[in-house]
């Protein structure tokens, strides 16, 4: 009789256990969302940090794939500065100029207006640290938008010059 | 004969044969890794960074206010030449500090010198305008870039003493405390 009479109150403490621990996890669960909104890198649309990382292609990656004369290279596109371009860039790829603004991102449209949409296509810049990087992010979803399949970022952690010159991958000078 | 044991002839006899054949790769390894040591480093002296202590690299720019700015005239002074753009994040972060200390230790001989990478004057004179920049900025470009040994990433910062020669050069998110201590250094130094 006795355990009989003491089972609910068995239950009552294990469903009171219950809410506490659902209560302890809901405020870890929030806390932890608070905190990473307030202090982890914005991954906001349009930001370098927005591009999946499939999408990513490490400088090793591209500079093997240079070395292959047999292999078609990709379209290499350039969406930063013109004066770090024409101190050096990427043997055989094109400016286009910063795609942050509107004019940018319109020469970009211009440039790839004839191409396949499964057409291979890379894109730099290298100003700054990735994170800060204004350029690839809305480059990258412009041409996602356009319909384009085959789109890779090139991923530069620092800058052009340490990500790319410095480990004595080849570049080119000039306009 | 016991002095023969120390010599060349006396170690053959010592060190058997696959002794002396490791001996050998090992330094054919080490010239290999020299050689490679050496390659890399030329690739790394693409944009001929200026040394440390190596005299800066002059120049003569006319900055946004329309004025003649010699590097050679700031002889004298502690010079920080920053390297900046509008759409550079890092750059915009700083150059607040570096108002500040134009400011406070002006008197103590520091010289502030901006130079845009932007590749249009506008921007540069908008930011120029709202951040209240109180030293000269001017325009840098491809040339001047290489000249500083390519300026392929920002921000970047050289820090030069009274002589005019190159103390310190920060690249990227650098950690401005130690910018400044090192800004200190110079400052008290006598020419």
């Amino acid at each position: 009789m006795n355990s009989k009479q003491e089972e609910p109150m068995n239950v009552n403490r294990s469903n009171a256990g219950r809410r506490r621990y659902f209560i302890l996890v809901a405020f870890l669960g929030i806390s932890f969302s608070f905190a990473h909104a307030q202090f982890a890198p914005s991954a906001a649309a349009g930001s370098a940090l927005s591009i999946p990382l499939d999408h990513l292609l490490q400088p090793s990656q591209l500079n093997d794939l240079l070395q292959r004369p047999a292999h078609q290279p990709p379209l290499i596109l350039q969406v930063g500065s013109h004066v770090l371009f024409s101190q050096a860039h990427i043997p055989g790829s094109q400016f286009i100029g910063s795609t942050a603004t509107p004019a940018g991102l319109e020469l970009l449209r211009n440039r790839v207006a004839s191409l396949p949409k499964a057409g291979f296509i890379v894109l730099y810049c290298g100003c700054c640290p990735w994170s800060h990087c204004p350029n690839v992010g809305p480059a990258f979803k412009q041409l996602r938008d356009l319909g384009f399949t085959n789109v890779k970022v090139l991923y530069m952690a620092d800058n052009f010059g340490d990500d790319w010159v410095a480990k004595g991958y080849r570049v080119e000078k000039g306009q | 004969m016991r002095r023969d044991s120390r010599t060349g002839r006396g170690w053959s006899r010592i060190l058997p044969r696959c002794g002396r054949l490791i001996c050998g790769r090992a330094l054919a390894c080490a010239a290999f890794l020299s050689i490679a040591s050496l390659l890399a480093n030329h690739a790394l002296c693409y944009g001929k960074t200026p040394a440390a202590n190596q005299q800066a690299p002059a120049f003569s720019r006319i900055d946004l206010q329309g004025r003649r700015i010699r590097l050679a005239d700031y002889r004298g002074k502690v010079v920080l030449l920053n390297f900046w753009a509008s759409w550079c994040a890092p750059c915009l972060l700083e150059m607040p500090r570096f108002v500040e200390w134009q400011s406070s230790y002006r008197a103590q001989g520091l010289q502030v010198l901006g130079v845009s990478m932007d590749d249009e004057a506008s921007p540069a004179r908008a930011l120029d305008h709202k951040l209240h920049l109180n030293y000269p900025v001017l325009m840098g470009d491809a040339r001047l870039g290489e000249l500083y040994g390519g300026i392929l990433g920002l921000p970047v910062t050289y820090l030069l003493d009274r002589r005019g020669r190159i103390r310190s050069r920060f690249q990227g998110e650098a950690n401005l405390g130690k910018i400044e201590a090192q800004l200190k250094i110079l400052l008290s130094e006598q020419q």
